[in-house]
């Protein structure tokens, strides 16, 4: 049996959490309740994400082809409320272990997101390029930036999400799971972060 | 200068041990780029693929738990002694065999409760949630002291409520809240202080005056000292029990190449009446010089290690073995877990060593000890930190697991 101490962070009502979700997601509006599979629950899920992959919604990520260890991590510190983002940490209560795992693995078969925003120019490009190969970002995303079990793919994301992560990663209010990201960004200069979020949404 | 060089030797055969004569072939000549404070970039396409691992958050399942692939000497014995303890980190012991246990990825700290009976499994409490990166733990006088990333706090009484642990003590928060290196070890000294290091906040840079640094403090939290400093990231120490000597590891710096700098274990004197500086950023590994940072000064100006550890072998949790159940050659032998290598195309590490001392306090040997961790360049686990339990066995936490292991010795 596990105690919880006090420092233990209570969780949202799940019903709330619910009643959001169905509000997002319309169809999901005709299941039962609470008992969810993860079949039931997906098209909720794509329904703000993008069911082809895609996200068309302003702050929330595309997740198509995302490594599926990657989607487990955030969906288990969302669980836990380590990372406390709404809806997700409601949506993510009451998942068991198998059905982060399995949410992982059916993200990560979706389509690569579509890539959006016009080519940079000759001098941003080059200039861009210099920050990738200085702070080494392809060391973890890898050349293609499609990322590999717990490193994200950022190939082909919303433009103001990779801006929104790469301040909060720089401000320190999105610790991460670890702290690479972090540690990186700490010797980035606010003004290449809008750059650099341009130029991977791009990224074809 | 001979003990030093002595401890070093022993560093450079653990090297060959352990990586097949990697470290034999030499450090390359670093690139030239001089003007980049990440001077050292690789950019061959080998360099490129290396990024850190990090643990899983879920725990192996007890019946998948690896515990055929580890590997100990002749006469000790492996078993598992808890599992279920996500991304399980430091550990301590209380006075009556609880043993808790920080995590850094997790916001969770652990009790593992002995067994009731021979035989019977241990079982695992969650104490405390809602931490941000709680690695440290330490226990003094019936209360756990909890470090987060940049507050510590003070459980009293707690293994009498266990099942419902009191509103904790909060005694320091004067700490940075940078994330990078921010997660700390500690632990309470002979001295009856605590001690708190505080890593650099990014790989190599000139680190404020609030870091690169190991502090100490009355249990209050009052009466804050420096005791060490130019520390880029200790996440381990523990005090020599015949000479009262702190001693620390330190994770040396990435990026320079495969095999420079090295990890290092460090001393203070008992005695020191002013922190000894260890040379971060000028200096790494006490003979090297920061391609960057290092003109202009010189390697004789900082304390020297008294051994190297392996380039990237991240060293980590360590004690001193004063148990009676191993043979008579451990006692007040350093056990110390290497985490393993990310920055290195070889992996290194992924073991618990043995360091062995001379009587006066310099290193006579580094040793494998328990092996397996690494297999073909991957990870079955990665080792953490050591504890010993009251019988003399060892424990050691495996935060790739999340599990902890025992390991005992039977004549």
């Amino acid at each position: 049996m596990r105690g919880r101490g006090k420092l233990a962070v209570s969780r949202p009502g799940r019903a709330v959490g619910v009643a959001l979700l169905l509000a997002l997601a319309g169809p999901a509006a005709t299941q039962p309740g609470l008992a969810q599979t993860v079949a039931e629950r997906m098209p909720a899920c794509l329904g703000c994400h993008g069911a082809a992959g895609t996200s068309k919604l302003p702050g929330v990520p595309s997740l198509g082809a995302m490594p599926a260890d990657y989607v487990l991590v955030q969906l288990y510190l969302f669980r836990e409320r380590q990372r406390v983002v709404a809806p997700m940490n409601a949506m993510a209560a009451g998942l068991s272990d198998d059905d982060l795992r399995e949410m992982g693995d059916k993200v990560a078969a979706l389509a690569p997101p579509v890539p959006a925003g016009a080519p940079l120019d000759a001098a941003a490009l080059e200039q861009v390029q210099a920050l990738v190969g200085k702070h080494r970002c392809a060391s973890c995303h890898n050349a293609d930036f499609a990322g590999h079990d717990q490193i994200p793919r950022i190939a082909g994301q919303r433009e103001e999400y990779l801006l929104h992560s790469l301040r909060g990663y720089k401000d320190n209010s999105r610790p991460g799971y670890d702290a690479t990201m972090s540690e990186v960004t700490q010797e980035l200069k606010d003004a290449d972060l809008p750059l650099l979020a341009r130029y991977l949404a791009q990224y074809r | 200068m001979r003990t030093i060089m002595r401890g070093l030797t022993g560093a450079a055969t653990l090297g060959v041990l352990l990586t097949g004569g990697a470290l034999a072939q030499g450090a390359a000549p670093p690139p030239v780029d001089r003007g980049s404070a990440l001077y050292g970039r690789p950019d061959s396409p080998d360099a490129v693929k290396l990024a850190p691992v990090a643990p899983p958050p879920l725990p192996t399942p007890l019946a998948r738990l690896p515990i055929g692939k580890l590997h100990v000497p002749e006469g000790f014995k492996v078993e598992v002694y808890a599992s279920g303890v996500g991304n399980a980190r430091s550990m301590r012991l209380g006075d009556q065999g609880t043993v808790f246990v920080g995590s850094r990825l997790l916001d969770k700290v652990y009790a593992v409760v002995p067994a009731a009976s021979p035989g019977a499994p241990t079982t695992v409490k969650v104490i405390a949630a809602g931490l941000h990166r709680p690695n440290g733990v330490a226990y003094h006088n019936g209360a756990l002291y909890v470090a987060e990333l940049s507050r510590i706090w003070r459980f009293d009484d707690i293994e009498a409520n266990l099942d419902h642990p009191p509103k904790p003590v909060l005694i320091y928060d004067d700490l940075p809240k940078d994330e990078a290196h921010g997660w700390k070890f500690i632990g309470i000294g002979p001295d009856n202080k605590l001690y708190v290091p505080i890593g650099s906040p990014g790989n190599i840079l000139m680190p404020p005056s609030t870091h690169a640094q190991i502090r100490r403090m009355n249990l209050d939290g009052t009466n804050v000292e420096l005791v060490a400093n130019g520390v880029r990231n200790s996440v381990g120490f523990d005090w020599n029990p015949v000479t009262k000597d702190l001693y620390f590891t330190n994770n040396g710096r990435d990026w320079v190449s495969e095999d420079i700098p090295e990890d290092t274990l460090h001393r203070v004197s008992a005695r020191a009446e002013t922190p000894p500086n260890f040379g971060f950023p000028y200096c790494h590994q006490g003979n090297f010089a920061d391609p960057e940072y290092g003109w202009g000064r010189s390697c004789s100006e900082f304390a020297q290690p008294v051994a190297l550890m392996g380039a990237h072998a991240a060293v980590l949790g360590m004690r001193f073995y004063t148990g009676d159940m191993f043979p008579s050659t451990y006692k007040n032998a350093i056990f110390m877990a290497r985490h393993g290598s990310w920055n290195r195309t070889h992996k290194l590490g992924g073991d618990i060593v043995v360091v062995k001392l001379k009587e006066d306090g310099s290193v006579a040997s580094v040793e494998p000890f328990m092996t397996g961790f690494l297999e073909d360049n991957k990870y079955n686990g990665r080792p953490v930190d050591v504890q010993m339990l009251r019988d003399g066995s060892l424990l050691v936490s495996d935060d790739w697991n999340g599990a902890i292991w025992r390991v005992s010795y039977a004549r």
